[in-house]
């Protein structure tokens, strides 16, 4: 079960309203409505093609809203110039479903790239340490010169988190984080999930439909059905209900 | 008319219209190369590191097309020449058909196969795999990053790539009527250096510029706007390497028409 977290209620770091998208004919989200809060880990549940990636890209300005209003720290994202969106990114980390780590980079060169793009005048020493550091946080130090392609699956999504890490982002977006991994992996996956919260003090939400990963991670539990959030609260109050696609979630997942 | 052939003209008018929205996209995303290509930041470092790709990963290829392409016109220009007693004029033949068209062409075309659809491949797997998404959502414009410096790398090296192509073509040549009609160096290349003209050099480099830009951009097009999925790199990579060839056998064409009429 999860620790408390330290989570102030009176400080929305996203809020998001009437949110709709569509692609062509098939209309994901049908009107939005939700609230993080600052140092809160939100997970969102639903089944696949939902709208579930959809809403964080959204929020992290790659997709466009159709319709609706997302704030992400009290900036209005679809207002935002280029050079605005970019300076927002940078409080913002995207650990994607497949690590999304550059290929033809060693892990140095892929925690390097966002570090001397976006900060300017470091030290090859400071960008040294910077990097050992974000390698220490996801216990992954002895990888530091191997390519992408040698790494396991667990450990691309862990260099992909401390690729993030390196820009201290107030906001962690986690696209299904341990689809595709072993129990075991997907365990030390949801422990690095709480640590980046704890140590970083970072608000994120958690895209899966592992609800494993839901109960050890999640603050509170958003699910999404027919486009827009019908239940949310705690792990236990979103699965009291008598719903059948809820209950049928809750069934199909193995969980103690 | 019935539903089927009415099927079919909507059918028709769909792909008409897919067409020139494909069109309007192309265009666009030239106009947006050009535009990015001046506007800082500029990405110096990656801009070397593709015309290292591109100009010193192909030498090899093109080394050996090159040398190979001198001797082959040679053989095969022999026979005609010599039906009219006009063998001695073996140098001025090949000058012009490697200067004019045979270098720019084989080089492109071996660019085109080796660079273009490595263009296509990597940034096709590279938008599959959200690498592309990645790299945005880190406030790192990928647009610059990876097409503007590719399409930069291509239009700068494939004209070095061509002066060298020729160079060899010519010493294939020279290999070749050395052995057969004991021409000596110094002979071959005077008479070659007096034929090719200042606007055949001129044209070679103008054309083998506009044919790296087409191998960069149609590359990084198909890549860049590759559909989801595995097969989708596949088809980036194919697509990349038919359009470019096509294209640059068109831009030879036209090019052959201006500087016909720049001659005349």
């Amino acid at each position: 079960m999860k620790k408390k977290a330290n989570i102030d209620t009176s400080e929305k770091v996203i809020a998001i309203r009437g949110l709709k998208k569509s692609f062509g004919s098939l209309t994901v989200l049908r009107g939005v409505d939700l609230n993080i809060y600052k140092g809160e880990n939100l997970v969102v549940l639903g089944r696949s093609g939902t709208g579930k990636s959809v809403l964080i890209k959204i929020i992290s300005g790659l997709l466009k809203a159709d319709e609706g209003s997302v704030k992400v720290l009290g900036e209005e994202v679809g207002e935002l110039s280029p050079k605005e969106l970019d300076a927002l990114r940078l409080k913002i980390g995207f650990s994607f479903q497949n690590s999304a780590l550059y290929d033809s980079m060693t892990v140095y060169e892929n925690l390097e790239f966002p570090l001397i793009r976006n900060v300017r005048n470091l030290t090859r020493k400071e960008i040294n340490v910077a990097i050992e550091e974000a390698l220490e946080d996801v216990g992954l130090s002895q990888t530091i010169h191997q390519m992408p392609s040698q790494l396991s699956g667990g450990q691309r999504k862990r260099i992909g988190i401390a690729r993030t890490l390196i820009l201290k982002p107030e906001i962690m977006l986690y696209d299904e984080p341990t689809a595709g991994l072993d129990p075991i992996t997907s365990g030390e996956i949801n422990n690095l999930i709480n640590q980046v919260q704890e140590q970083h003090n970072t608000t994120s939400i958690i895209i899966t439909h592992d609800l494993t990963c839901a109960k050890t991670t999640g603050d509170r539990i958003a699910m999404l059905l027919d486009g827009q959030f019908q239940r949310q609260g705690s792990f236990e109050e979103v699965f009291a209900s008598d719903e059948e696609r809820v209950k049928q979630f809750y069934e199909y997942n193995f969980i103690d | 008319m019935n539903k089927t052939d009415t099927q079919d003209g909507s059918k028709r008018v769909s792909r008409i219209n897919r067409f020139f929205l494909d069109l309007h996209d192309v265009f666009l995303f030239v106009v947006r190369i050009f535009k990015e290509a001046f506007l800082p930041p500029y990405e110096f470092k990656e801009i070397v590191k593709q015309c290292f790709e591109v100009g010193v990963k192909s030498l090899p290829l093109i080394s050996l097309t090159g040398f190979i392409t001198g001797i082959v016109f040679v053989n095969q220009s022999r026979p005609s020449l010599s039906e009219f007693g006009a063998v001695s004029w073996l140098p001025s033949l090949i000058a012009i058909a490697i200067v004019r068209a045979l270098a720019p062409l084989v080089t492109s075309l071996i660019a085109a196969g080796k660079v273009g659809s490595n263009i296509g491949a990597e940034l096709g797997s590279m938008n599959v795999t959200e690498q592309i998404d990645a790299m945005e959502v880190s406030a790192t414009n990928p647009f610059k990053f990876l097409v503007v410096s590719r399409v930069i790398a291509t239009t700068t090296m494939i004209p070095i790539l061509t002066v060298y192509t020729t160079m060899l073509a010519l010493l294939g040549g020279f290999i070749n009527i050395h052995q057969h009609e004991a021409t000596s160096f110094q002979t071959y290349f005077t008479q070659v250096f007096n034929t090719v003209t200042f606007t055949d050099v001129f044209a070679s480099l103008a054309k083998s510029i506009v044919f790296g830009f087409t191998i960069g951009a149609v590359g990084c097009y198909k890549g860049f706007h590759s559909s989801k999925g595995t097969e989708g790199v596949g088809k980036a990579a194919n697509t990349s390497v038919v359009l470019s060839m096509f294209l640059i056998f068109i831009e030879e064409l036209l090019s052959l028409q201006i500087v016909m009429a720049l001659i005349s």
